[in-house]
């Protein structure tokens, strides 16, 4: 049975907002394990733009804090419900 | 002098008082290597979150320091030569991540997660 991802229906998505803009969010730190783990999925994947809504520039910062976590082994590299 | 910050995990074999001379000794190759300490966190035995040469869990010792870059050649050679430590990793910070460590040490992040962090 091939994995089947969920099918996401676009009307109820709400406008999306880079966050680290809108609060002005300028460092994310790679230590801090439970606010990166808002932008990896279920397999500790990182999250696409097009489901966070974060701007390119955040979207480097973000990816770059997850696979330093990753190195220094605070998050998985691949993991089930990490939820 | 530009800011750096070194994360280095060391074996749980260790007893309390190996893991302190240990976080001593690498405090003293800096400050020999002319670094200026700023701030130095022990976050003790944490669980990894995969193994690492067969161990699950390890002592996380974090050092942030301000040096010259020649020194962080000198610094990581020592990671290297001390088997104790399963990995170590150092960063260069910018100003927004000084300013942000600044924050975390006053303790603005321990009770809320993010202050400026808005539930999405």
């Amino acid at each position: 049975m091939t994995l089947q991802n969920e099918p996401i229906n676009r009307q109820d998505i709400k406008p999306k907002y880079c966050r680290f803009k809108k609060n002005g969010i300028k460092y994310i730190d790679y230590k801090d394990p439970d606010f990166l783990m808002k932008f990896v999925n279920e397999q500790g994947k990182i999250l696409p733009r097009r489901l966070t809504g974060t701007s390119i520039k955040f979207q480097k910062k973000v990816a770059q804090a997850i696979k330093r976590a990753r190195h220094m082994a605070i998050l998985p590299y691949t993991g089930d419900s990490l939820k | 002098m530009n800011n750096y910050e070194t994360v280095f995990i060391l074996t749980p074999v260790l007893s309390e008082d190996q893991v302190k001379d240990a976080v001593k000794g690498y405090t003293k190759v800096l400050t020999d290597n002319g670094a200026k300490i700023v701030n130095e966190e022990n976050w003790g035995l944490k669980k990894l979150a995969y193994q690492i040469g067969h161990k699950s869990t390890g002592f996380y010792c974090l050092i942030e320091f301000e040096a010259e870059g020649t020194a962080i050649a000198k610094l990581e050679t020592e990671y290297k030569r001390d088997e104790r430590i399963m990995r170590f990793m150092t960063i260069s910070l910018d100003k927004h991540a000084v300013a942000y460590n600044e924050k975390r040490r006053k303790g603005a992040f321990k009770k809320t997660k993010k202050t400026e962090e808005v539930p999405a």
